[in-house]
């Protein structure tokens, strides 16, 4: 059934990395890929990718689901690596012909951009499998709290508002879409067979009666948010409260040493 | 009498645009209506589709505003826009379609949507969240998602999230038409059980007749007036005037309707199954 699917894709497992602040997760993600990046030569990048196997393994999660996230993004992955065998400015040409060639440097560079890519995959994930889509917002929109001092306050809150909201009504609208699959097949309508165009157009009897129905639901929802005293952020209190513990900060200091050891080997080597 | 909400004189209209005629009506809703609404009772409004039911209901919390005449929640008048929110808090409202109410993923985080806008410390909101579920029965269900639930538990959690900003009444605009049968009962269980041990003032419209058996009172609308005012046990023996605004009656009401019609000797008081039996028992007897 299309309604068992999860969304976002939490995995329980129990880990460290579970249990982490999620604000303190958000912040390393941007922090390890920005390092990852910088990581110039071999050595660096040997350990980042060192680094980020051994969060994978703390993280529980079977490491086939990594493996499973990375092959959508495949294409794209060989697609870069090919642009950047092109690239190269500097040693000994492997093959030319046209006006291209592939040098050494230009081996170097496509491997070493295939590996950033794939490692900020695997290190993105770590965090989505182990953050309830829930907890994400919420991190969001606390971090985002600082905006509020250059007027934004309302933005910040609108925009989690908002993805609180969408996050609620992704099964609900799964299920309804369902429903006039099978009302339409039910009319005889043929979703499955013809040609692409054909079955776009197919789908126009689908998508109009879930907009009328979507538009419909967001009126009711907006009144019974009415009434339940919605005004927005201003004065407004949280139930769940965030708090740092000790193990936030150990993941907190951990990660700082990855990425100092990788400016070091930059540096050094 | 102390009442929670009175309505004095209300008029609501509406503009009717006909798109294909090109034409537009004014449309009166509720005419000219007067009522109070004492507190701690269990009050059922009764009324056909378009009879101006709903129209009222969203007028007594301040979500739609009189055309004329005023409405008062504990002396607040609705139309005072600065305190919106406290009348809002005082009533509250849950609507036909429990999913269309429900704004988070997770149920704790739903019923604690009501309080975390009225701006209580999370400390209490957590005590009033675990009160409320544990009030609907379904406090063992804090951390299921709401899409995984049955319709009567979702209302139920509607209702929860109603009752965790703490209102003096509660307003239901036919919160079981999309239920089943089972789901029917358990919402009208928890309305009655929060009655009796909270002492929270239930307003109830609906089309089911059966749900207004319990009620303290029952109102009769039809075209935006209210036609009876009495308990339920009055108002069904009056089965012509029901039919009349096309509301069925209890089958129990009806049978005892046509027996007294033919001639027996009947209370047409008797609503539940067990006194309609009695009183037709009592019937045959003298008959010999």
């Amino acid at each position: 059934m299309l309604r068992d699917i999860t969304f976002g894709q939490y995995y329980e497992s129990h880990s460290l990395i579970h249990k982490t602040d999620p604000r303190i997760k958000i912040i390393l993600l941007i922090l390890l890929i920005v390092f990852i990046f910088l990581a110039k030569n071999g050595f660096a990048l040997g350990f980042a990718v060192l680094s980020v196997i051994t969060i994978m393994l703390i993280t529980k999660i079977p490491l086939k689901l990594y493996f499973k996230n990375m092959k959508a993004i495949l294409p794209v992955i060989i697609f870069t690596a090919v642009l950047n065998l092109f690239y190269g400015e500097s040693g000994k040409v492997l093959l030319s012909f046209w006006k291209l060639q592939i040098t050494t440097d230009g081996v170097s560079r496509a491997v070493f951009m295939a590996t950033r890519i794939i490692l900020l995959i695997f290190i993105s994930s770590a965090l989505t499998y182990t953050t309830t889509p829930n907890d994400l917002t919420d991190a969001i929109e606390r971090l985002l709290s600082p905006l509020k001092f250059i007027g934004l306050k309302n933005a910040v809150h609108t925009l989690a508002m908002m993805m609180t909201i969408a996050l609620r009504f992704i099964p609900t609208l799964i299920e309804e879409a369902e429903k006039i699959m099978n009302a339409q097949k039910a009319r005889g309508a043929d979703l499955e067979n013809g040609k692409f165009t054909e079955r776009v157009k197919a789908l126009i009897p689908i998508l109009i009666p879930l907009l009328i129905s979507s538009v419909r639901r967001a009126y009711e929802l907006a009144e019974a948010m009415e009434c339940r005293c919605y005004n927005g952020g201003e004065g407004r209190t949280r139930m769940r409260q965030m708090h740092l513990a000790f193990r936030d900060f150990a993941v907190l200091g951990a990660s700082l040493i990855i990425c100092g050891g990788i400016l070091t080997l930059n540096i050094l080597l | 009498m102390d009442c929670i909400i009175s309505v004095k004189n209300v008029t609501y209209e509406y503009k009717n645009e006909d798109a294909y005629r090109g034409e537009e009506a004014v449309v009166a809703a509720v005419k000219d209506l007067s009522l109070e609404i004492e507190r701690g009772s269990f009050t059922v409004i009764l009324g056909h589709n378009g009879s101006g039911k709903s129209t009222l209901a969203k007028m007594l919390n301040g979500l739609n505003k009189p055309t004329s005449g005023d409405i008062f929640v504990d002396g607040i008048n609705t139309k005072d826009e600065e305190r919106e929110i406290e009348v809002k808090s005082k009533v509250g409202m849950v609507f036909q379609n429990p999913d269309n109410q429900i704004i988070a993923s997770i149920v704790e985080e739903d019923v604690a949507f009501g309080p975390e806008n009225l701006g209580v410390p999370p400390k209490e909101i957590k005590e009033r969240v675990n009160d409320a579920l544990k009030s609907v029965g379904m406090l063992d269900f804090k951390e299921s998602t709401p899409h995984r639930l049955s319709g009567g538990q979702k209302q139920r959690i509607a209702i929860a999230g109603i009752i965790a900003m703490q209102p003096e009444c509660l307003v239901l605009d036919e919160p079981t038409a999309m239920l089943d049968p089972k789901g029917r009962a358990e919402i009208i269980e928890t309305l009655i059980r929060l009655n009796k041990e909270k002492g929270i003032t239930v307003v109830l419209i609906t089309h089911y007749m059966e749900e207004a058996q319990n009620a303290d009172r029952v109102l009769v609308m039809n075209d935006g007036e209210i036609i009876a005012d009495d308990v339920p046990k009055v108002i069904f023996s009056d089965v012509e005037r029901l039919k009349k605004v096309g509301l069925d009656v209890p089958q129990t009401a009806e049978l005892l309707y046509n027996l007294k019609k033919n001639g027996f000797c009947v209370d047409t008081h008797a609503l539940s199954i067990k006194e309609a039996a009695e009183e037709i028992i009592k019937a045959l007897h003298s008959e010999e």
